[in-house]
């Protein structure tokens, strides 16, 4: 299991997290959520072991501060948010990069070609990555991410995906697609640890939600007991309306629009967007 | 492009190693293969041409065998004291830029970036000067300490400070800023070439004929003591370098995704700089500017093979030799009986290949 205590961390002189206590269990998706600039990937920053923090955290009992990257590496796997190549790669080649294996030289194309067709890219081998669409980078990513802790168990002990934002740039086919591969991840042993925006993705599919506000873990738990109107209009300070869906199998979360501030034209000429609509 | 886009083996039938669509390896593997042997061919034609006519069968049957009764004592002379060392020196300069080039051009991940282009070379150049004309002054105990290989060391050093200070500019949060690091190695290039001309106005005449020669770049005069005072450098950065692709490999993604990868990329960082100022400290200290090497061959290689560093790296030290000696050749040829510097012809071919990859790149990457 992921587990985090009291996690501070300050870049430059501004204190981003002040004291997050956090789990993430195998067998289960958990899921982060919080506003734009709450801290959710600074977070996942300085529990990849990517940026110092004070606090503790471990993974499977090892101490992510003081582990060698590839301690880490063999039991998690890190989907950014976004990711540049400097190099023209094929989408082989750069799913081939996740193989801890393949980069020192094994041949592992086959699990190349069955992480590709995982994330619905069979066929893309022989495409440059560069060419793809923003949805599909992110999906060759993900294929990448799969092929370096392909199974969610390594010696009885489990393996994490960390995903920011795995959705973000994905059409409906393809969210509902990647958070399945999320959940059945974790339904095979593994851990899942997602940054989420979606909140009705959210409620689908986490089994525990980690709300976050200013840096601070506002609320945590199960979907129903944290995503309500209360803690999301605190939180988001937006409107919100909770319901159900309408064959009553599962939640539903949306902004009030009639309640939300309506753009104020004459004070906000050029209209900030953002502010004034609830977006998602 | 080319791409090997053999379909998988037939099914029931175990074929190994099985090839997919858009893996490279196989092309590279055989490119490499190739590289190989073209590189023998160069090598027995450079040794071969030149004011003495001497029949290519016989050279090689001498270098093979040891048996040289088949050429003249004259031909054994040329042969094996001005032009073997030539070559070799040559094909030791070439694979090291080239090497040296695609490392940089990882670590930094640029197509760009070139120890030439950005400032490292004018930096080990800063460093090498400084012991051509201080070493029998000032700098006389240093140079004696370190004997024949004082040169390629204070070139190495001059180097090794260029690229850690050209890293530390450009680099934020493990991006580096194409536009920061071109100006930035520019600057770095002007402080060096302004401390070096500082230098070469101490310098006295016998010094500034050395220096202007040497500047323009040069396999010619080349030595076996030369050869021996950088071959221990070349020879194992050249030979080590693949280690070095799986975290360049890893490094395409970004600083984050390799520590992702489980590469320790702060100390992998430290050991690809030091390769970089080390193989160019030793190239440049021997054979002053020689420009372009290290950025046309990984670019053409990138074109043919693709980018994994496990096969561009030993192919750009064979391709890198390859050029190197066909542009000395070039350089023996034009105005014979005399010859230009090396460096006139890497430049002159080197240049507008630079620009073109710039005007392919403009409307692709925002520079």
């Amino acid at each position: 299991m992921l587990k985090a205590e009291n996690i501070h961390v300050d870049l430059g002189r501004k204190t981003i997290l002040h004291g997050i206590d956090l789990a993430a269990h195998a067998g289960r998706v958990t899921a982060i959520i919080g506003p734009n600039g709450s801290g959710k990937t600074t977070l996942m920053r300085a529990l990849t072991g990517e940026i110092a923090f004070q606090g503790s955290a471990t993974l499977n009992g090892v101490d992510i501060a003081g582990a060698q990257p590839w301690q880490l590496a063999a039991m998690r796997g890190v989907l950014p948010q976004s990711a540049t190549l400097a190099f023209p790669f094929t989408v082989h080649e750069v799913v081939r990069l996740g193989l801890t294996s393949g980069i020192m030289g094994a041949d592992g194309g086959d699990l190349v070609i069955e992480a590709l067709k995982a994330v619905d890219l069979g066929g893309f081998e022989a495409r440059f990555y560069q060419e793809l669409s923003g949805g599909e980078q992110q999906r060759v990513q993900l294929a990448r991410v799969l092929c370096q802790v392909w199974e969610p168990l390594l010696n009885d002990v489990p393996r994490f995906l960390f995903l920011d934002e795995p959705v973000s740039s994905l059409d409906i086919k393809h969210q509902l697609q990647i958070m399945r591969i999320a959940a059945d991840y974790a339904a095979r042993g593994g851990g899942v640890l997602a940054i989420m925006h979606d909140l009705n993705l959210t409620a689908a599919f986490a089994d525990h939600v980690v709300l976050i506000s200013d840096g601070r873990v506002f609320a945590a738990g199960k979907p129903p007991d944290v995503l309500t109107s209360g803690n999301l209009e605190r939180v988001y300070d937006c409107p919100m309306r909770i319901g159900s869906a309408p064959d009553g199998n599962g939640m539903l979360v949306l902004p009030d629009l009639a309640a939300a501030q309506p753009i104020d034209h004459q004070n906000h000429a050029s209209g900030d967007w953002n502010d004034a609509t609830s977006g998602r | 492009m080319a791409i090997s886009s053999d379909s998988a083996a037939p099914a029931g039938r175990r074929v190994a190693p099985r090839r997919h669509r858009g893996d490279r390896s196989a092309l590279a593997r055989a490119t490499i293969a190739a590289l190989a042997v073209l590189l023998a061919l160069v090598f027995v034609f450079s040794l071969t041409s030149g004011a003495t006519d001497t029949s290519a069968a016989a050279v090689f049957w001498a270098l093979v065998t040891g048996n040289d009764a088949a050429i003249s004592t004259v031909e054994r002379v040329v042969i094996f004291d001005i032009r073997l060392p030539r070559t070799v020196l040559g094909a030791l300069i070439g694979a090291s830029l080239a090497v040296s080039g695609a490392v940089m051009q990882g670590l930094f991940r640029n197509p760009l970036a070139d120890p030439g282009i950005v400032g490292v070379s004018a930096g080990a150049g800063l460093g090498a000067v400084t012991f051509i004309v201080l070493g029998t002054g000032v700098l006389a105990p240093v140079a004696a300490l370190f004997g024949i290989y004082h040169v390629p060391f204070a070139a190495f050093f001059g180097g090794l400070v260029t690229t850690i200070l050209l890293y530390r500019v450009s680099t934020r949060h493990g991006r580096t800023s194409v536009a920061t690091m071109l100006l930035a190695g520019i600057a770095l290039g002007a402080l060096a070439g302004a401390f070096t001309g500082l230098l070469v106005f101490w310098a006295d005449d016998q010094q500034l004929r050395d220096l202007t020669f040497w500047g323009l770049g040069s396999v010619a005069g080349a030595t076996w003591v030369k050869i021996a005072a950088v071959a221990p450098i070349i020879v194992p950065v050249v030979l080590l370098a693949p280690l070095l692709a799986r975290g360049l490999n890893a490094m395409t993604l970004g600083e984050a995704t390799a520590q992702h990868l489980g590469l320790n990329v702060q100390r992998f960082k430290r050991i690809a700089i030091v390769a970089v100022a080390a193989a160019t400290g030793a190239a440049v200290a021997v054979s002053g500017g020689i420009g372009f090497v290290g950025i046309v061959v990984p670019h053409l290689l990138r074109l043919l093979i693709g980018p994994d560093h496990r096969y561009l790296l030993p192919a750009c030290a064979l391709l890198g030799a390859v050029m190197l000696l066909l542009a000395d050749a070039i350089a023996r040829q034009v105005v014979a009986p005399a010859e230009l510097p090396i460096g006139i012809v890497t430049a002159a071919i080197g240049a507008p290949f630079f620009l073109w990859i710039l005007l392919r790149r403009r409307g692709i990457v925002d520079l």
